[in-house]
């Protein structure tokens, strides 16, 4: 296993990895008397697709809401570029920039792929609302940058068809396509995918596979994903996570967390006596 | 051409005129309920209360006077200025944004995510607390706004429409100019949604609230946003009606009258508020002037929500709103 204080590590296909992004330190998070996350410790290096796995109900979902700011952890403390980030909006978190997707899809239904992932250029934008509204000199300058670069996300992601169309009526694992590209139109130091293959058939896995990983190599973008498909995680991830009722049970390259015992139980479950 | 022709193109303009002042509250409430969700039963009471607040700024009434000298006894009423009504107009506005940043900060703010009949709830307390906070404010009495708008026949029209028909029509100047400033309004309204980042913004949380926040969109912000936008078309509308017809309580009744027009153009729709206002304006003065006289008159008290029964029946969306489909 790594610790913190590397400098960062080369993957199997040659890959270097960087230093410490995001940082988890003891992060507890009860909702009442139900313990959600238990003392938990991870990292996050630049450059990497880490993921976090484990059965239903084991806190993977929670935990991808604490680093996005969503949820607010009782003990712990979240480090983002080597310093503490103080308590923060939902909001605030995304403009430090981190960006996610949601596992339930939240897009803008009525508004066109274009303008969603639009709004994921909102925050880079400096003009005032008077510029805008008169739509001369900066603030025109200004749309036409953010738009190069949706629109080479747009191209990226192979979306282009689809641009004009209300998002309200794409198919299901398009809709996971726009909502990944409005989370890289904001160019984010760190992605956050939450289960970004649920309910896909086998080719949509694919294609959000093979997405996933053209993103982290052609941008650099470090990901952190969740992800209940073993085999996807096993083949996409460079270091993964498992959680088990709250509690980590093992972290370390897929290789290493495939042979872990605790891990083998808790997928298999194990005979108690 | 007959009198009685040229008798109802009159009507159908005065008509038209009219129904820009509905349109104008209809508005307000189009447009708190896209962002937010939220039915704003204050909407008319706004409109008073930032009629009220501009009279009192203008005339230079201390607010809270008849309290102030019940407690302390003291003889105070005026300050003694009489300010233009450009300034009083930016102090008001102002004002609405305080209020705006207010009503957010301590009632909608906790309400999040609760149902839309709760919401509504809230708005019709705040709609009862306003106008008694306007009234202990500013006095019950009714007050004559003048901005300097030009009041009375149009001398123009009036000539000109004689010299074609042999018939002058007359039409207020305070209709046209009402007319002229709520398309300046509505122009900049959709300027605003289309083309800057806070009405993208706007038009995000309008959609979906978590996506917002993972885009970095602040919600209470665009809240705030929101109500204060609310409140200057409610001060717009105020001040037209105002102009009008005096600064008096019962212009939250006015209100009332947005709901019919809402019901004809759909709760979420910028020009479906206009249309709508503007079909029950034509609309209302048409029909009395037509049948008004078969069945006794008064036909305007009753006429604007008969049609907005029809409307609830055959098309409950409203010419322009969103459709409702329910899926199984």
């Amino acid at each position: 296993m790594l610790d913190a204080t590397q400098d960062g590590y080369t993957t199997a296909d040659g890959r270097k990895i960087g230093g410490v992004v995001m940082e988890m330190k003891n992060i507890t998070l009860r909702f009442g008397g139900v313990v959600a996350i238990k003392d938990i410790s991870f990292d996050i290096r630049e450059g990497e697709i880490r993921a976090i796995i484990g059965p239903n109900g084991a806190g993977k979902s929670s935990m991808l809401n604490v680093i996005s700011g969503f949820y607010v952890p009782q003990e712990g403390e979240v480090l983002y570029k080597g310093k503490p980030r103080p308590q923060m909006k939902p909001y605030q978190v995304a403009r430090q920039g981190i960006a996610r997707t949601f596992q339930n899809i939240a897009l803008f239904e009525g508004m066109t792929v274009l303008d969603n992932v639009m709004t994921g250029r909102l925050n880079k934008m400096k003009t005032n609302m008077f510029q805008q509204g008169l739509w001369k000199g900066a603030a025109e300058r200004e749309e036409v940058e953010n738009r190069e670069v949706v629109e080479k996300v747009i191209d990226f992601l192979e979306i282009q068809n689809i641009r004009k169309t209300p998002v309200a009526r794409l198919p299901y694992g398009l809709k996971k396509r726009v909502e990944l590209a409005r989370a890289l139109a904001a160019e984010p130091s760190l992605l956050l995918l939450d289960e970004p293959m649920a309910g896909m058939n086998v080719e949509e896995k694919e294609d959000m596979s093979r997405f996933i990983l053209d993103v982290n190599d052609e941008f650099g973008t470090t990901i952190a994903l969740i992800e209940h498909d073993m085999g996807v995680v096993m083949d996409l991830s460079d270091r993964v996570v498992v959680m088990d009722y709250g509690k980590k049970i093992g972290d370390g390259t897929p290789d290493e967390v495939r042979s872990n015992q605790d891990v083998i139980d808790a997928y298999l479950g194990v005979a108690h006596d | 051409m007959p009198d009685q022709l040229l008798f109802g193109m009159e009507v159908f303009l005065n008509g038209l005129m009219a129904g820009v002042l509905y349109a104008l509250v209809a508005l307000g409430f189009v447009l708190i309920y896209k962002a937010s969700g939220i039915f704003n039963y204050a909407q008319g009471v706004m409109a008073l209360f930032a009629a009220l607040t501009l009279v009192g700024i203008m005339e230079g009434q201390v607010p809270f006077a008849h309290l102030i000298n019940a407690v302390f006894g003291t003889e105070v009423h005026h300050f003694g200025w009489h300010l233009p009504a450009l300034v009083g107009i930016i102090l008001t506005v102002g004002v609405m944004v305080v209020l705006a940043w207010l009503v957010n900060t301590l009632i909608m703010k906790h309400l999040v995510n609760q149902e839309p009949i709760i919401l509504f709830m809230a708005t019709i307390g705040l709609a009862y607390f306003m106008e008694g906070l306007g009234d202990l404010m500013w006095g019950a009495d009714i007050k004559k706004l003048d901005v300097g708008l030009p009041q009375g026949i149009n001398g123009v029209i009036d000539t000109v429409t004689y010299d074609i028909f042999g018939y002058g029509f007359f039409i207020d100047n305070l209709d046209i100019w009402a007319t002229v400033i709520a398309a300046i309004l509505v122009i900049a309204l959709m300027i605003f949604s289309q083309y800057t980042k806070q009405g993208r913004a706007l038009r995000a949380v309008a959609d979906d609230h978590q996506a917002a926040l993972s885009v970095g969109i602040s919600l209470n912000f665009i809240w705030v946003l929101v109500w204060s936008i609310a409140g200057f078309v409610a001060l717009v509308a105020g001040i037209m009606w105002g102009a009008k017809s005096g600064v008096q309580f019962s212009l939250s009744l006015i209100a009332l009258k947005a709901l019919p027009v809402l019901m004809l153009g759909g709760f979420t729709s910028i020009p479906g508020a206009i249309v709508g206002g503007l079909i029950i304006g034509v609309g209302e003065k048409l029909f009395e002037f037509a049948i008004g006289p078969m069945v006794g008159g008064a036909t305007e008290n009753w006429f604007a929500y008969v049609l907005a029964l029809l409307f609830l029946v055959f098309r409950p969306q409203g010419l322009f709103g969103e459709k409702i489909i329910e899926r199984v």
